[in-house]
């Protein structure tokens, strides 16, 4: 087998089928071009939907909504838990209701260019334009979206943009956007559009001759192994933020279903573009099994700084005010405390570096609300962030009232996935990807209150409309038959491997492996990245691959409910996946949005990008485990928004 | 600090379960709850021995998946979630006690897991407003007064944990059903539905075996999220104002 890092380069992917002509008009002209299916007989198609959260509910119920019979699944116990639930801060829409200049093309400029020219100008106009069809959905739904006294909806900013754009429902946006989602799909499963599995967790894909046609998944509460069959499958199970083991993505969120799909012939594009958040808890010792997310929307209001005075350890109180340093606002005058996320960790990080870092180990930076606190008067902040604050005091035991926060960047949201075309199909014919689980609409950095709007327009309105054209061109008419060899392989290597976790019984617990191959991946493929640290972390990597399937120990047995099992399966698939992601960021020696390659850089430390060499998204092709992949690049033709040098000051 | 464990084990729906005593060392007060008994579980793996199940995922209070009773409390002695607790609010020495959710209409799948698919029938009977995806007006067509607003908004916030039926003596959903009616009955895109939604979903729980609701008030002061108490009465006067409209 050759070394993992002397990959090839096969052909280009040069069809996206993004149609020509206008920008504006691509998805008008797509649409007329899809092909159709009779609502007569939508009834015969049957569309598996894994997960539940906001691109996966959205769609659940929308397809069934149109007629087709969609089996569903989830590994929470309720669709409504999905980790969507978590967002905080809202959603953008190019509503234009603050008449302050925006605009579909905008959101649209916005996005391109705070993803820093990395992702495809035709997917992120479609996404600005559903964007406000999104909003009156889901007003529809009955979401409680935050309203002003006069009964209409009210907006407030996020980071990376001029205007007021983002809807939200005080912190919880992500709940009540999923709440309506969730209702959608409950009302569809009344009626029998939709037949849902919960606690029951997809394994692997099944492809016949070339076509997804089904999937292996394991009933968590009995530990039965059920193949379902159907005549296209959507991914629709989040990021994979969880291999870095700490992290804001919730505990079970995981990449299995993705890395399956992608051993089984679907492209990963660009797996190093992970999303740092700056404005996270810092995390407090050892036992720390999760990081929480600060929403982005504090930075409305409060401002971010350090002490001038490295190893100043005064409380912040008592550090006057000529002697901090208002770092950001120093730096980007023009966007201050609300630069994009990228931009905001790693500066976090460079005042740490040099030693002005707060809080234990010096691993934090404040975030301020005394002057927000005296400029609106306490009940005000409250009102706008009443919950947030909360949650930080019962974390930390400190009232950000009076005392500053203490936030540092961890990770949050992965911007890289299943390569996907404009019709959000991936490259095996009839498995689609949608919302985070694909690569699309981010480019190299999501803009806050993107993340909503893509898995809502993916679920809602995209895929609903583009898979027709699949199901239209490939009318199944025979049914899967359980004994053909690709179904007998797929479930056999399900089988074998947890029977071998299962048996190993070694001496090292599953969270160990994963802590491990987490704080490997923080170190050397997190917020800043060197070609020497992911060259060691590229040889650690099979290492420890190795050493999990000597030292594995799994309790009890694979028929029963068994979340030492789940936990260890799913470690199985981050240990491959680490590895394109440390490769990914390897050949790209640029940076670009959250990759940031210490070797290009701009002389006052800003992210270099190397356009003449790096303009593609990178999708890469399974070869074998611990085997070279095939590297594809996909052009990107920027004809409306001319990459420039990313500035924020 | 080093704390005594009384934990519910049980293998399986099927079979009785028990509590079982263990001893943990070296708990930090830092540390949440579940990264306390995630200390524990630790050391049972190595120790050749099952850890103990329970359910979580967010850990950070909206999922609504942790569910322990803790020392006679649903989500122990502050008011939030198991997730969201933490080990100040216990004693060096302490010894805690720690039960799955206890209502007929929970039945328990493992030791501290239960079968919350109930809650999931109530809203699958009613609680949604019917708007099929495309069928929107533009989102300023109906403006919403800030007041039922904000009472739609106090009651959408329910993650149903099913705190509300661990506390109460009866095993009544009535607050998370009454919460989910709220919501939705100010709103005026909820109004075509108002009838039908309170008496589908108070019937299907009925039918799932919740025990009635005497007003006792445990759910309101175990809920997370602080579902008023008033709710309750809200929505029976939303099901008595039904009962005299509709005719079925």
């Amino acid at each position: 087998m050759p070394d993992y890092t002397q990959y090839r380069t096969g052909e280009p992917v040069t069809d996206t089928k993004a149609p020509d002509g206008p920008v504006a008009e691509r998805w008008d002209t797509r649409r007329f071009q899809a092909k159709l299916v009779n609502p007569a007989n939508r009834r015969k198609h049957t569309v598996i939907v894994v997960g539940t959260g906001l691109a996966g509910g959205a769609a659940g119920a929308t397809l069934a909504e149109q007629g087709y019979h969609v089996v569903q699944f989830c590994f929470q116990d309720s669709p409504r838990r999905a980790h969507s639930v978590a967002a905080q801060g809202g959603i953008n829409a190019a509503k234009n209701y603050r008449n302050d200049g925006d605009s579909i093309h905008r959101l649209f400029y916005d996005t391109v260019k705070g993803g820093d020219f990395r992702a495809r100008e035709s997917n992120v106009h479609r996404l600005a334009q559903i964007s406000v069809e999104i909003i009156d959905q889901c007003v529809a739904q009955g979401v409680p979206f935050a309203r002003e006294y006069g009964g209409l909806l009210d907006n407030r900013s996020f980071g990376g943009v001029q205007v007021s754009r983002t809807f939200y429902a005080r912190g919880q946006t992500g709940q009540q956007l999923l709440l309506g989602a969730y209702q959608a799909l409950s009302r569809q499963i009344a009626s029998g559009g939709v037949e849902l599995h919960a606690r029951t967790e997809m394994l692997d894909l099944i492809v016949v001759d070339g076509k997804a046609r089904g999937i292996v998944a394991r009933d968590l509460v009995t530990g039965k192994i059920d193949t379902y069959f159907a005549d296209a499958v959507v991914l629709a199970t989040g990021g994979y933020g969880n291999v870095f083991y700490l992290s804001t993505n919730a505990m079970n969120s995981n990449a299995t279903a993705v890395w399956r799909a992608h051993r089984r012939g679907a492209y990963f594009a660009n797996p190093c573009f992970t999303q740092i958040h700056p404005t996270c808890i810092p995390r407090t010792g050892d036992h720390q099994s999760k990081l929480t997310l600060m929403s982005e929307s504090l930075r409305n209001d409060g401002r971010i700084w350090v002490p001038k005075a490295k190893g100043d350890d005064r409380p912040a109180n008592k550090i006057p005010e000529d002697e901090r340093d208002y770092y950001l606002e120093r730096i980007y005058p023009a966007f201050g405390n609300l630069v994009p996320r990228d931009i905001a960790s790693r500066a976090a990080k460079n005042v740490c570096d040099e030693g002005r870092g707060v809080g234990p180990g010096g691993q934090g930076v404040y975030l301020d609300f005394a002057e927000a606190i005296g400029r609106m008067g306490r009940k005000a902040v409250e009102a706008k962030y009443g919950n947030l604050f909360d949650m930080y005091q019962r974390i930390t035991d400190e009232d950000p009232y009076t005392v500053p926060m203490r936030i540092y960047p961890a990770v949050h949201y992965t911007m890289g996935g299943l390569w996907v075309d404009y019709d959000l199909s991936t490259t095996v014919p009839g498995l689609f990807a949608i919302g985070e689980a694909n690569f699309s609409d981010h480019g190299a950095n999501r803009l806050g209150a993107s993340a909503l709007m893509q898995g809502l327009a993916d679920g809602y309105f995209v895929l609903p409309s583009t898979i027709n054209d699949y199901l239209a061109r490939h009318p199944h008419t025979d049914t899967v038959d359980e004994a053909h060899p690709a179904v007998a392989e797929a479930v056999a290597e399900t089988e074998d491997r947890i029977n071998l976790l299962l048996s190993v019984d070694g001496d090292r617990t599953p969270d160990s492996f994963h802590r491990e191959i987490g704080e490997l991946m923080w170190e050397y493929c997190g917020m800043a990245r060197t070609e020497d640290g992911l060259r060691k972390a590229l040889a650690r990597i099979p290492e420890i691959r190795e050493e999990f399937w000597r030292r594995i120990k799994v309790p009890g047995t694979g028929e029963q409910f068994n979340q030492s099992l789940e936990k260890a399966n799913r470690i199985v698939d981050y240990l491959e996946l680490a590895e394109l992601m440390c490769l990914d960021a390897l050949h790209r020696a640029e940076s670009c949005g959250g990759h940031f390659r210490a070797e290009s850089q701009t002389p006052d430390g800003e992210a270099e990008r190397r356009d003449e060499e790096f303009s593609y998204a990178a999708a890469w092709e399974f070869t074998a485990t611990g085997g070279a992949p095939v590297l594809h690049k996909e052009d990107l033709v920027f004809e409306y928004v001319h990459p420039t040098q990313r500035s924020y000051a | 600090m080093k704390l005594t464990l009384r934990v519910w084990r049980q293998r399986n729906a099927e079979e009785p379960g028990a509590m079982a005593t263990y001893e943990v060392d070296g708990i930090s007060a830092d540390m949440s709850f579940l990264e306390m008994l995630d200390t524990l579980n630790e050391e049972l793996t190595l120790a050749g021995d099952e850890p103990v199940a329970f359910d979580h995922d967010c850990r950070e209070g909206i999922c609504g998946a942790c569910s322990l009773v803790i020392n006679g409390d649903a989500h122990g002695p502050e008011r939030t979630t198991t997730c969201q607790l933490h080990m100040r609010s216990f004693a060096d020495g302490d010894t805690i006690d720690i039960e799955p959710w206890r209502a007929s209409a929970f039945p328990v799948i493992k030791d501290l897991v239960v079968d919350r698919s109930s809650f999931d029938r109530i809203i699958q009977s009613g609680g949604y407003i019917s708007a099929a995806t495309g069928t929107a007006p533009d989102a300023h067509a109906t403006p919403v007064p800030k007041p039922d607003a904000d009472f739609a908004f106090e009651h959408a916030e329910c993650i149903g944990c099913g705190a509300c039926v661990a506390a109460c003596p009866n095993g009544s959903a009535m607050l998370f059903t009454s919460a989910k009616v709220n919501h939705l009955n100010v709103l005026p895109q909820g109004a075509p539905e108002r009838e039908t939604r309170v008496l589908d979903m108070v019937a299907q729980m009925d039918d799932e075996g919740f025990g009635g609701c005497t007003l006792t008030g445990e759910c309101a002061t175990a809920c997370p999220k602080g579902i008023p108490l008033p709710s309750i009465a809200a929505m029976n006067k939303e099901w008595l104002r039904a009962t005299r409209k509709v005719r079925r």
